[in-house]
């Protein structure tokens, strides 16, 4: 038996798999869902839910086992994963591994048999929180009684864990694009490849004057990790190049450009993480499944005055999914263009990125 | 928002129901009119199956219920002057409707505009090769294949791509006539019938993609272009069973993220390139070992896949379809369940829901049991539950079959080698044979080899028959239990294993607190909160369900559509929770059937989608605690339940269970007739082959013989000497070992029917229905007419008594049917049944008696006094109507289609009319028959017929029809002065008859039964290659003379002056 146990003391039992025994520690971190009923394998390896606990929706989890190619990073930062039912693997004649096997490996912590429906229920009425997952419940309690949920608070820096350590290339025969890997899914960089693009990929840190001395023909900002109002200063890079080269903001890079432009961000009670959430385009009217993968958002009221529109809203909550510049070619969207997992209908805003290049 | 306002909107039903075509239709259309109606426009319904909520009058503004033919739709098109018109609900009979309609250009003239996806898309769609054309300008992969209307086309075509070769007919339901072959000769075979059950004489021969996944995707699409993809399913087997003969799991299990997006974008492009304006079903074939796919086929319009998909994520895919019909784009439409987030999203679905078919077998035990890509199913349920597992058991309990787990002994039997045939040419007890398989300790290797299942399907039933182990080595054990219950193991499986009763099991399991909780179906996997009252049980931490405290009552469905218990009791059901909202009191229903309106989330307060088991229903009342349960609407299905319901305490509403056991144990009610004075026909229970020799002998043949409770005429037969019966007796004993057995004297005379009302002292009878055949044949295959035409009314006096007097004596509250046969002018009492019936929605519709809503009222405690109604016989209307079976012969091969007292039939029609002869006329007609008076008749009769048989043929002969006959039949025909040509009978060697059908020079067939062994099987082959060509083949004399008379009104004769 182990035990999720939240911050406000709720405990959820399960049976431990994984490679979580052999850690010290507790295993902490913000208790999130995603109700995506397939591609488990690109949620754990997504960099976004850095130093956080992903509980599966979907019952069972695994049946495909692991694919290496269809991984979204080389490295895994989530804390843990929740499951109702985890299965060997038998799904797929071509895996590598299975999902167990591959836990076990990379030392990700994750409990079975949870009642995962009660659990996300919990979440979506009392707001996303901080738990942590102990073989014991009464380790569990005792945490709680030496900390309060607000210090444990998700890392404001998660950002610079998940980026590239350094700079490097994807060769291209096409323009250059500039990449500010705020945590990059690998397949927004397959999508920018597709397109022929010569790719030069930045660490997060870098300034605006570096990224302009390749002269890149445009910049596209990618997903990340955490907490965006943690991250001033590189929306104050970002400043200096709304006005200078087209720029796509994906996800965290999206929410970087909104502060980039003066706006503001919040936390989303619980978050959007799924892939089935309805977006629409306001100038068409047109309405898309997207995939998403976010705890916060961009404020709609603090746009005004910014130059920055917003282009596409959330049909279930009115909540801002893209914008738009009304003078300099800056786009951006909340939800993932390049899917991985989830819906691919929305791969065009990659051509859309194209024309505001000049192609 | 709509462009235009319609006013006035026409929507087609599907007709009865068939193979291929079930109570899904019932379902689309009757949400697509409420859809219609909430939006003010006005709705014409026309239907010819009166089993269906959607002709209610409470559904549509104005229902027809007349034969679906282009002439009669003309003709209300004509008089109702719809200006839009709504297809696609009504399965492909709908829509092949709609085309001849346009291609007649009834629609331009009388400026009906058709609604939804237009007829061009349509026919891209159905059309292979329009279809073919339009996929390869989009880059989407299809399977070689070529279009054929001649069978030597589709050998060279064959030829030269390579066997295996699928055959798939063009414009059929349900795949009739397709199938997979392996070789030439097989080919040929297959061809040649394919191309003859196509509207259009084609068939595809198509490179065969047998043992790839099989991948569904349901589509909704709008004017605007906004799609989405409601629900992905996957088919357990693989390619190479007919979709609707699969067992299907929602979401899909095995596929990885790309696969699945891949397959969505696929089925999005080619909605897109199609113009689907709403709903659609995609299927792909998908490789199993790479990323290669091919489009198998698309259906443009809601289907039993699209009716599956909505049950298995809550979302109301026909009324979006609907309002996107008459112009709504999705996104300004609310999502129903959530009642706040937007209806243009895809359903999250947090469990696993399993779809396995409801097959025929159990009836027809001598039918061809192979699963292929012809259907054969007759209904279906779904199972659902937080594992595969879980799901798939639920389902397999749902069925009714008498499995509770995967064990069959009959499996248990079975010699290894028998069971690796078994396994490669699957019957439709797969399942069970792979669960055998696994007890033996094959490996999930060697059947992916044997059949090409995928592995995590098979691990999952392996895991699942390797618990069996741990379970019996473990009695009692609460721990052991409430694992197994994780799993999905049920009571009865768990007894099994533990060598107990059930009932310990449960009164365990009520000591150690082992009980399932309920989850919401919320389309949305908890994201949203939701207010759904759709649940499903499952062990787990967390009950979500909602318990009120208001006045309650829960009603039992009717489970799977089988033969014998039809979408009639779904009907009668979907009224009973009617009426307890209209009286204010709370419904909730359970149910086990995803094809029906019953199963609708907002028909009842609340709706368990759970097995109809006392196990499963156990845990609804005991987590709901209602006043009572009501049984009677549900068929034998919840009457079979009443019993240990209310051993386990709970109360059982309307006639208690004492007095339903007094209605359906022979012995205890002979008494009770007995002490009425009313006359049955002589017969006696027997347990013996010298029992039987020994009653025979006191009462006589013809005996017809039957087990005890069973459903549907199940096993019954009339037995006319004393070798046959000993051949019946033999098998009895053998097939229902213990039981007891009746026999009885069979009268050869008039059988009439009745419902009625009864609060136990006032007694209503709506109406009393006469069967046109004689006794014999069993009451759902006979055509029944109201109000009786050939019955005096003294004998109608005698039957409203009886019906009366019974009702009392057996106190009955709620309803009751009762069926008797008049013979040499005295009334018998066959049988009586204390619940609703069959014919309870017919005769509903035909009088307008709400029945069912005051047997309800009833059963709350009202008396009909207080309702104003007296008891005795309601007063008949202006109107005839005619309820006539149909079959599903041509879709089950070597079933024997000659009628008896055994049900076959899976459907019904209703005519209606202001006489007799119309009302027949149109309920023959909507059957399905070809009501033409030319060509030829084959007439081979039992000697014991030719007397009455020989003026039915001068009968056919003044009309017109050249008569063809075997040689004592032509003889006696002869020597009456008909002219007539022998044909040579198939014993003698000679196949002349059955080629002179299949060549399509026979138009009619007059058959009746013979016995003994030889010539049976003669007639067996000449009924087989009737059904199969698709003419009319009468068994029965009386059904025969009813065709007669309606053609004698309807053509003029053909006599030579001289």
């Amino acid at each position: 038996m182990a035990w999720l146990v939240l911050g406000d003391g709720k405990a959820f039992e399960g049976e431990a798999f994984g490679g979580w025994l052999e850690k010290e520690d507790e295993v902490r971190g913000e208790v999130v869902f995603n109700t995506s009923m397939c591609g488990y394998q690109e949620m754990i390896t997504d960099l976004s839910y850095a130093g956080q606990i992903l509980t599966f929706t979907h019952p069972q989890i695994g049946n495909y086992g692991w694919h290496q190619e269809e991984s979204e990073a080389s490295k895994v930062l989530l804390r843990g994963l929740i499951v109702r039912e985890l299965s060997e693997g038998e799904g797929s004649l071509h895996a590598d591994r299975s999902l167990e096997d591959f836990c076990k490996k990379q030392g990700i912590p994750g409990l079975k048999g949870v009642d995962t429906r009660a659990l996300t229920r919990y979440i979506r009425k009392n707001g996303t929180m901080p738990g942590v997952i102990v073989d014991q419940l009464q380790n569990g309690t005792d945490f709680w009684r030496q900390y309060t949920p607000e210090e444990i608070q998700p890392d404001l820096h998660w950002v610079y864990q998940a980026t590239v350590p350094e700079e490097f290339e994807i060769p291209g025969s096409g323009p250059v694009i500039a990449v500010l890997d705020l945590g990059a899914k690998r397949n927004i960089l397959r999508c920018l490849q597709r397109r022929g693009y010569r790719l030069h990929v930045f660490p997060a840190g870098t300034s605006a004057e570096e990224i302009l001395d390749i002269k890149p023909r445009g910049l596209v900002l990618s997903n990340g990790p955490g907490d965006p109002s943690g991250l001033p200063e590189i929306a104050e890079n970002m400043e200096k190049l709304i006005s200078r080269i087209p720029i796509l903001g994906i996800c965290m890079g999206h929410q970087i450009m909104a502060m980039a432009a003066g706006g503001t961000t919040y936390k989303l009670p619980f978050g959007h993480r799924g892939g089935n959430h309805p977006v629409q385009n306001k100038e068409t009217g047109k309405v898309t499944m997207t995939s998403q993968n976010h705890g916060y958002a961009v404020s709609e009221s603090s746009l005004k005055g910014t130059g920055l529109q917003v282009l596409y809203s959330n049909l279930n909550d009115g909540t801002v999914e893209g914008m738009k510049h009304e003078k300099y070619p800056v786009l951006t969207v909340q939800y993932h263009p390049e899917a991985a997992p989830g819906p691919e209908e929305n791969g065009e805003l990659f051509d859309t990125f194209a024309q505001m290049l000049g192609e | 928002m709509p462009k235009q306002n319609w006013q006035k909107v026409m929507v087609i039903g599907s007709g009865p129901i068939v193979i291929g075509q079930a109570a899904e239709f019932d379902y689309a259309g009757t949400q697509a009119c409420r859809a219609l109606r909430e939006e003010g426009v006005e709705t014409v319904l026309v239907n010819s199956n009166p089993a269906t909520i959607m002709t209610d009058r409470e559904v549509a503004d104005k229902v027809y219920i007349e034969p679906l033919t282009v002439e009669f739709l003309e003709r209300i098109i004509e008089k109702e002057r719809p200006d839009g018109l709504l297809p696609t609900m009504g399965g492909q009979t709908g829509l092949n409707l709609a085309f001849q309609l346009s291609k007649a250009g009834i629609l331009q003239r009388c400026g009906v505009t058709l609604l939804g996806t237009p007829l061009e898309s349509i026919s891209q769609a159905e059309d292979r090769e329009h279809f073919r054309n339009l996929m390869r300008q989009i880059g989407e992969p299809i399977p070689a294949s070529a279009i054929v209307s001649e069978v030597e086309e589709a050998l060279r075509f064959a030829e030269e791509i390579g066997y295996p070769v699928i055959v798939r007919p063009a414009f059929t339901l349900g795949g009739t006539g397709g199938g997979i072959a392996q070789d030439a000769e097989n080919l040929e075979t297959i061809a040649s019938s394919g191309i003859k059950a196509s509207m259009i004489g084609q068939v595809l021969i198509e490179r065969s993609v047998a043992g790839w996944k099989e991948v569904e995707y349901e589509v909704l699409r709008d004017s605007s272009g906004n799609s989405i993809t409601v629900c992905h399913m996957e088919n357990m087997d693989p390619v190479g069973v007919h979709t609707g003969d699969s067992i299907v799991v929602a979401p899909c299990q095995t596929l990885t993220d790309r696969e699945v997006q891949t397959l969505r974008t696929a089925a999005l492009r080619i909605v897109a390139a199609l113009g689907i304006e709403g709903g659609c079903n995609v299927q792909f074939a998908l490789h199993p070992e790479k990323l290669e796919y091919v489009v198998i086929e698309v259906n443009p319009r809601l289907s039993r896949s699209s009716a599956l998909a909505s049950k298995a994520t809550g979302y109301p895919i026909a009324k979006v379809a609907a309002k996107i019909a008459i112009g709504y784009t999705m996104d300004e439409l609310i999502n129903a369940v959530t009642g706040k987030t937007s209806a243009c999203f895809e359903p999250a679905l947090d469990y696993v829901v399993v779809k396995i078919p409801r097959w025929p077998f159990d009836k027809f035990s001598d039918a061809d049991r192979t699963i292929g890509t012809q259907m054969k199913a007759t209904g279906e349920v779904m199972g659902l539950g937080r594992n595969l597992e879980t799901a798939l058991l639920k389902a397999v309990r749902s069925l009714e079959t008498k499995f509770f787990g995967l064990f069959s002994e009959e499996m248990r039997k079975l010699t290894d080698e028998e069971l690796e045939a078994k396994c490669r040419k699957p019957e439709d007890n797969l399942l069970f044979v792979m669960a055998e398989a696994f007890r033996r300790g094959w490996s999930v290797e060697k059947l992916t080899a044997i059949n090409q299942w995928n592995p995590y399907f098979l691990k999952k039933i392996q895991t699942t028959v390797q618990y069996e182990e741990i379970i019996r080595n473990n009695p009692w054990n609460a721990k052991i239990l409430q694992k197994a219950k994780r799993i999905g193991y049920s009571d009865k499986e768990t007894a099994r294993l533990w060598g107990t009763h059930e009932e310990r099991i449960y009164e365990f399991r009520e000591e150690h607190q082992i009980k399932p909780v309920f989850k919401m179906v919320d389309t949305c996997a908890g994201e949203f909160e939701a207010t759904t009252p759709y649940f499903y049980s499952s062990y787990d931490q967390e009950d979500e369900g909602i318990v009120t405290n208001r006045r309650k009552v829960v009603v039992l469905g009717s489970g799977p559509i089988r033969i014998g218990q039809g979408i009639e009791f779904d009907y009668c059901s979907v009224h009973a929770v009617k009426a307890l909202r209209k009286a204010g009191v709370e419904s909730i229903i359970i149910n086990s059937n995803p094809e029906t309106v019953s199963t609708d989330f907002d028909t009842a307060d609340r709706l368990y989608f759970e097995p109809l088991t006392i196990e499963d229903v156990t845990a609804v009342l005991d987590k709901e605690k209602p006043e009572g349960v009501v049984v009677q609407f549900g068929g034998q299905t919840a009457i079979g339940l009443c019993k240990r319901l209310a051993a386990r305490g709970y109360h059982i509403m309307g006639t208690t269970v004492e007095d339903t056991d007094r209605a359906e144990e022979r012995g205890i009610f002979d008494d009770v007739l007995q002490e009425l004075g009313a006359k049955r026909p002589k017969g006696g229970c027997i347990s013996s082959m010298e029992e039987a020799e020994k009653l025979a002998g006191e009462i006589g043949f013809p005996l017809i013989v039957r087990p005890s409770y069973v459903l549907g005429g199940r096993a019954m037969q009339i037995v006319y000497e004393q070798q046959e019966l000993k051949n019946v007796f033999a098998k009895a004993l053998l097939e229902f070992p213990g039981q007891q057995i009746w026999m009885d004297q069979y009268l050869l005379g008039k059988e009439v029917e009745v419902d009625a009302i009864s609060d136990g002292e006032t007694v209503c009878i709506p109406g009393i229905m006469e069967h046109l055949e004689r006794a014999g044949i069993h009451s759902g295959d006979s055509i029944a007419v109201y109000p009786p035409q050939m019955i005096s009314s003294e004998i109608q006096d005698t039957v409203t008594d009886l019906t009366v007097s019974i009702a009392r004596s057996l106190n009955i509250k709620g309803l009751l049917n009762i069926q008797y046969v008049v013979y040499k002018n005295e009334v018998y009492v066959l049988e009586v049944n204390p619940r609703s019936s069959r014919t309870v929605p017919f005769l509903s519709k035909v009088t307008g008696v709400a029945i069912v809503e005051l047997a309800t009222r009833v059963i709350l405690g009202e008396t009909l006094q207080s309702m104003g109604i007296e008891s005795g016989l309601w007063p008949v209307g202006d109107k005839v109507a005619v309820k006539a079976p149909v079959f599903s012969f041509s879709k089950l091969l070597l079933v024997e289609p000659s009628l008896g007292p055994e049900m076959k039939s899976t459907g019904e029609v209703m005519g209606i009319d202001r006489k007799y002869e119309k009302a027949l006329y149109k309920a023959l007609l909507a059957a399905g028959m070809h009501m033409s008076a030319n060509g030829t008749l084959l007439a081979t009769l039992a000697d014991r017929d030719k007397e009455e048989g020989i003026k039915l043929v001068q009968r056919f002969y003044h009309l017109g029809f050249r008569i063809i006959a075997t040689e004592g039949t032509a003889k006696a025909i002869y020597e009456a002065g008909v002219e007539v040509t022998t044909v040579g009978k198939l014993h003698t060697g000679s196949d002349e008859i059955t080629e002179k059908i299949r060549k399509g020079q026979v138009q009619c067939v007059l058959n009746t039964t013979t016995h003994g062994r030889k010539i049976a099987s003669d007639g067996f082959a000449i009924r087989r290659a009737a059904v199969e060509q698709g003419i009319p083949c009468f068994t029965s004399m009386d059904t025969a003379e009813a065709w007669l008379q309606v053609l004698e009104v309807n053509s003029p004769s053909l006599i030579p002056l001289s």
